[in-house]
């Protein structure tokens, strides 16, 4: 690897000249391969299209055979893509892209980078390590940047200055980055001008959920300014009526998807405001086809400003207990609704509330049901409403009670009636 | 010529239908039964105290039905290798017997001995009777793979015959004809070691909760099956209060050592059912317990890496998180979450906890909330649960951590929700954590949340004399849901919107047609089959020892120790980084496989890229016919993935159909 490079472009030219030369020499009847027609002396353009197949370290391996090899190992092709990975052995169980190598992709490839994500493990040096690179990426064009914490988010633990300046040399420099996913970390309202400063023409994605240092105002900005953002993920405290209508405007494409956090720490802390319906209907109205995709991790009392109007959610998924009422108003009030998975409720039955969610969200094709009761029959209804549509049934053995029309054994064979296709309830070892 | 032979008692810790207990004295002039044990590695071992004394009394209580047939235990101390080349010149053994150990550990351990008794002239018989079938069997009627999920599991187990029927125990007739003179010194030689002998402190030691014992095991038996009478409730009790609590008639540490023979536990089962719904053939779910057991024995069987995440070719490879301290609170019952730390409070008091408590905790401490290793937890449930088989903990661990068996994650159990519904008056954390006893109900899963004034009033402070939480529950399962769809969709390749489409459906479930499931429902006997021929086939049948090549274990399977850690996943495909969907660029660098770790793409994912698969996904199993086990199920897991893709894509294509016409 720490051989000298040879210009890419002379060993393509002289490649063929070569082949040709040997061709001659070799003549028709040998088929042996001839000292000189030998691994080393394959085509370019047949070793790079190798190399796109091989592993990093393969590649790598692979390039210390020969100078050529080590050139085609150098092809900026080969360097769109990467992936840093920063773990410490203390607190992961994975290893970490060797130094030696993000010293050298810094040096030869930073130019090449295009699409980069950072993987970091729960401890704050690995975050820190990767806001170095980052601030190292100075002569680069990234379109895509991810940083994703695998574990607990470190990128939280380091100092806001030093993770924004890193950020921000990425923003100023890379100037048509399209997606940027940097989910709990703590990017703020200042480093978001940035972006829009230089890559408003180009966002397309941006997915910043627990972002706790932007305010309404900082993702408002990116809305105003970055007409071709068609993804967005953000905590529900950033959702505005004047973010809606803005994603809404004339000037700005379809939104594709937009992804909301609603999550509280102790009950009763946080007050959430509710969103005008009419805001909703802008969106929509706007955007037909967009996907709207609500994670709650609320106290049951906390629901109370939540669907009481139409809502065009698609994706609903409550992480926590979820209370039979909110389930009614959900069939009341979300004729959009895809897929709804509720991981827990009370020890009523919900068969009331899901046949009329069966009735009333007609794209229903996915339900995930956890800690919930449904009898046997409320649930065969249910199934029988929906039919085939349903090709996501993910359904607690427990959850179902058995009544005087079907015990557990009957259930599978009435359920996999309805829609088609063998079905079980999901189970979990008694052990 | 004479025979003496020897019996080695391992798990199987019972007089009453045990096979190879049964082989030792079939025409032997002398039957000496022993158990080994080596007092030194014992302390050293991670088992709890718990574990040893219900071993200990177990074994006690095998020397005092010895001793009713005018025989003894000999507990011999050291390492089997080096004790049975003393024995077999000490004794002049000619027979060697024990009970079929399928654990890969067991395995190797008795090929060795096997081997040693060849040289010795001595012959082994080795019999199955650990677990209800065998295993082998399974593996074989599934085209040489273990099934991966439980339905499949069913389908297969419906179609064997009915486990063989249990034997009586051993008379004092039978033992009588192969005597052998116990000596006045035996108790000096041969005695069962206490637990201070093992290393362990016993003052201040609560009396056992679980009494161990094949005698206590019979008595718990009788109590269960009149329970099952009186409740009038087969197939599914539903959980109580008091369901949580050590039941008289609680019997999964008894089956774990062995003290009862499943197969008894079995048909008493299924003797009782028919008994009471008139001759009705019983359905597979009245063996609930003892078909999961079965099903994770079968998992585990071939694959020495079972209790691991490296190197585990069934394992979802999950960046979990290393944290020491972490750990420490949740196996000491110290989290700050009433509901779990007094799960473990019993399972550190009493060595077993219910199977919701054991859903709770490790769901807890792995995907649900910590994000720690399954194998963190299976190794402090090894050393504290009294029925912790090597298989079956490992197995419930991945299970339960989703990582192997294809499960939905969606579902995570809440440390405050979830106690509470199964026990809203908080009675059994008050039990265990009596530092919470003053708690109003409204409060006591959640004491953080009471004003203080109340805590002061409950004479317990948080944050003073009970901890604080150790975790905000519903942000670390905010992250680790994300975690595990990351994780998930990285498996599936699956990009949209959808959380329950993360997961990969599995292929085998689809593979049985409408028609054998319907078997299934009616029971694990099929229709024509009465219980006479059944008892007859399963006589006929009976001990299987052509089963056993443990000798050739080792050999059979050299490529599993080098298998590289699978990681499930394909080397990114350079232009998946695509210039035309820059959208999807993010999504799919943070899916796609790290390419600077160094681990190179194990072979047994490359099935996934390899045109083969593709070209013909309807009929992978027989395709894996020739295969070494560590790759059929890494290949079945393979193409379960393609089929997935394949999936999707129709599914995408009817969307866009869908999406033209409207």
């Amino acid at each position: 690897m720490k051989r000298g490079r040879t210009g890419l472009k002379s060993s393509c030219q002289a490649f063929p000249s070569q082949e040709r030369a040997k061709r001659q020499k070799r003549g028709a009847s040998s088929f042996a391969l001839s000292p000189a027609e030998d691994w080393g002396n394959l085509p370019h353009h047949v070793v790079l299209q190798i190399f796109q197949h091989l592993s990093l370290v393969d590649r790598a391996r692979a390039s210390s055979v020969c100078r050529r090899w080590n050139d085609v190992f150098h092809t900026p092709d080969l360097w769109r893509k990467f992936e840093f990975e920063l773990n410490q052995p203390a607190t992961s169980y994975l290893r970490s892209t060797h130094p030696d190598l993000i010293q050298q992709i810094i040096k030869k490839h930073a130019q090449h980078l295009q699409y980069v994500s950072f993987k970091v493990d729960s401890c704050i040096e690995s975050a820190e390590a990767a806001c170095d690179i980052l601030s190292q990426l100075v002569n680069c064009t990234i379109k895509t940047l991810g940083l994703i914490s695998t574990a607990r988010p470190s990128f939280m633990d380091v100092s806001q200055a030093h993770f924004v300046s890193a950020l921000t040399v990425v923003f100023v420099n890379s100037k048509s980055l399209s997606s940027i996913k940097i989910d709990d970390t703590p990017v703020d309202d200042p480093s978001l001008k940035v972006l829009v400063a230089n890559n408003s023409d180009t966002l397309k994605l941006l997915k910043m959920s627990s972002c706790p240092h932007v305010s309404p105002a900082g993702i408002l900005c990116v809305a105003d300014q970055c007409h071709g953002l068609r993804e967005l993920a953000l905590n529900y405290h950033l959702l505005s009526d004047e973010l809606l209508l803005a994603l809404s405007s004339e000037k700005h494409v379809h939104l594709e998807h937009l992804r909301i956090d609603v999550a509280s720490e102790n009950p009763g802390q946080t007050h959430f405001h509710t969103i005008k319906r009419s805001s909703w209907e802008a969106l929509v109205r706007h955007s037909p086809k967009v996907n709207i995709v609500m994670y709650f991790f609320l106290y049951e009392e906390e629901f109370e400003p939540f669907f009481r109007e139409e809502t065009p959610v698609t994706h609903l998924y409550f992480g926590r207990a979820v209370s039979k009422e909110m389930l009614g108003r959900i069939g009341l009030n979300c004729p959009r609704l895809v897929e709804l998975v509720v991981c827990a409720n009370g020890l009523e039955p919900l068969d009331e509330e899901l046949i009329r969610i069966a009735e009333r969200c007609k794209s229903l094709t996915a339900i995930g049901l956890g800690e919930c009761e449904v009898t046997c029959s409320g649930f065969v209804e249910f199934v029988k409403m929906c039919g085939g549509r349903l090709t996501q049934l993910s359904i607690m053995e427990e959850v179902l009670i058995p009544d005087s029309s079907y015990n557990m054994e009957q259930i599978h064979s009435e359920v996999s009636k309805h829609l088609g296709r063998m079905w079980f309830p999901d189970m979990m070892p008694t052990w | 010529m004479v025979v003496n032979s020897v019996h080695w008692f391992r798990k199987g810790l019972r007089l009453h239908d045990n096979p190879a207990l049964q082989e030792a004295l079939n025409g032997a002039d002398t039957v000496r039964c022993v158990y080994i044990l080596d007092p030194w590695f014992a302390g050293a071992a991670n088992v709890g105290i718990n574990r040893w004394r219900f071993l200990l009394e177990a074994l006690d209580d095998l020397d005092s039905s010895l001793k009713k047939l005018n025989s003894r235990l000999f507990v011999i101390r050291g390492q089997p290798t080096d004790v049975f080349p003393r024995l077999f010149k000490d004794w002049k053994v000619t027979r060697l017997t024990f009970e079929y150990d399928p654990e890969p550990y067991g395995k190797e351990r008795d090929g060795a001995i096997i081997k040693m008794a060849q040289e010795f002239g001595v012959e082994t018989i080795v019999r199955n009777s650990h677990t209800l079938y065998n295993l082998d069997r399974i593996i074989e009627m599934n085209n040489n793979s273990p099934p991966l999920t439980f339905k499949r599991f069913q389908t297969i187990v419906s179609r064997l015959e009915l486990p063989r029927r249990p034997l009586l125990p051993v008379t004092l007739q039978q033992m009588d004809k192969c005597h052998i003179k116990i000596a006045d010194n035996h108790d000096q030689l041969y005695s069962i070691p206490s637990l201070e002998e093992l290393g362990f402190r016993t003052e201040g030691l609560p009396p056992a909760v679980w009494r161990g014992g094949e005698s206590e095991a019979l008595d718990r038996l009788n109590k269960h099956l009149d329970k099952k009478v009186w409740v009038a409730n087969l197939e599914h009790p539903r959980v109580s209060t008091c369901s949580l609590y050590a039941s008289p008639t609680g019997l999964s540490p008894y089956l774990r050592f062995g003290c009862l023979s499943c197969r008894v536990l079995y048909y008493n089962l299924r003797e009782l059912y028919m008994k009471l719904r008139k001759r009705c053939s019983p359905p597979l779910s009245l063996f609930g317990q003892l078909l999961w057991r079965e099903f994770f024995y079968t998992a585990a069987t071939n694959n020495p890496n079972f209790d691991r995440m490296e190197g585990n070719p069934i394992c979802v490879q999950i960046p979990w998180d290393q944290n020491p301290e972490a750990l420490a609170k949740w196996a000491e019952g110290r989290t700050g979450f009433p509901w779990i730390d007094a799960i473990m409070t019993q399972l550190r008091q009493e060595g077993w906890i219910h199977h919701l408590a054991r859903h709770a905790v490790a769901c807890f401490l792995t995907r649900g909330d910590l994000w720690i290793s399954w194998e963190s937890g299976m190794k402090v449930f090894e050393e504290l649960l009294l029925d912790a088989d090597w298989s079956v903990n490992a197995g419930s661990w991945m299970w339960l951590s989703c990582s192997a068996f294809f499960q939905q994650f969606f579902h995570c159990y809440c440390p405050v929700g979830f106690g509470r519904r199964t026990d809203p008056s908080g009675d059994y954390i008050r039990r265990y954590i009596p530092i919470l006893k003053d708690y109003p109900n409204r409060y006591i899963y959640e004491p953080w949340n009471a004003p203080e004034s109340v805590q002061k009033a409950a004479n317990c402070v948080v944050g003073v004399d009970y901890p604080k939480p150790m975790i905000n529950h519903a942000e670390g399962s905010r992250l680790n849901i994300e975690r595990m769809k990351q994780v998930y969709q990285q498996l599936s390749h699956y990009r949209g919107l959808s959380l329950l489409a993360s997961v990969p459906t599995i292929q085998e479930e689809a593979e049985p047609p409408m028609t054998d499931e319907s078997q299934t429902s009616s029971g694990p006997d099929s229709p024509p089959r009465g219980p006479v021929d059944s008892e007859a086939a399963g006589c006929s049948t009976a001990p299987d020892s052509s089963t056993v090549c443990a000798s050739s274990t080792c050999a059979l399977y050299p490529d599993l120790e080098d298998t590289p850690s699978s990681n499930l996943s394909q080397t990114p495909c350079p232009s998946s980084g695509s210039h035309t969907q820059p959208s999807a660029a993010v999504t799919s660098t943070s899916a796609s496989h790290p390419p600077s770790t160094a681990a190179p793409p194990s072979p047994a994912s490359r099935p996934v890229q390899s045109p083969v698969s593709k070209s013909e996904p309807s009929s992978p199993s027989s395709s894996c016919l020739t295969l070494s086990p560590s790759l059929t199920s890494a290949t079945t897991l393979a193409q379960t993935f393609q089929k997935r893709k394949d999936l999707t894509r129709k599914v995408r294509r009817s969307q866009r159909q869908r999406g033209q016409q409207s």
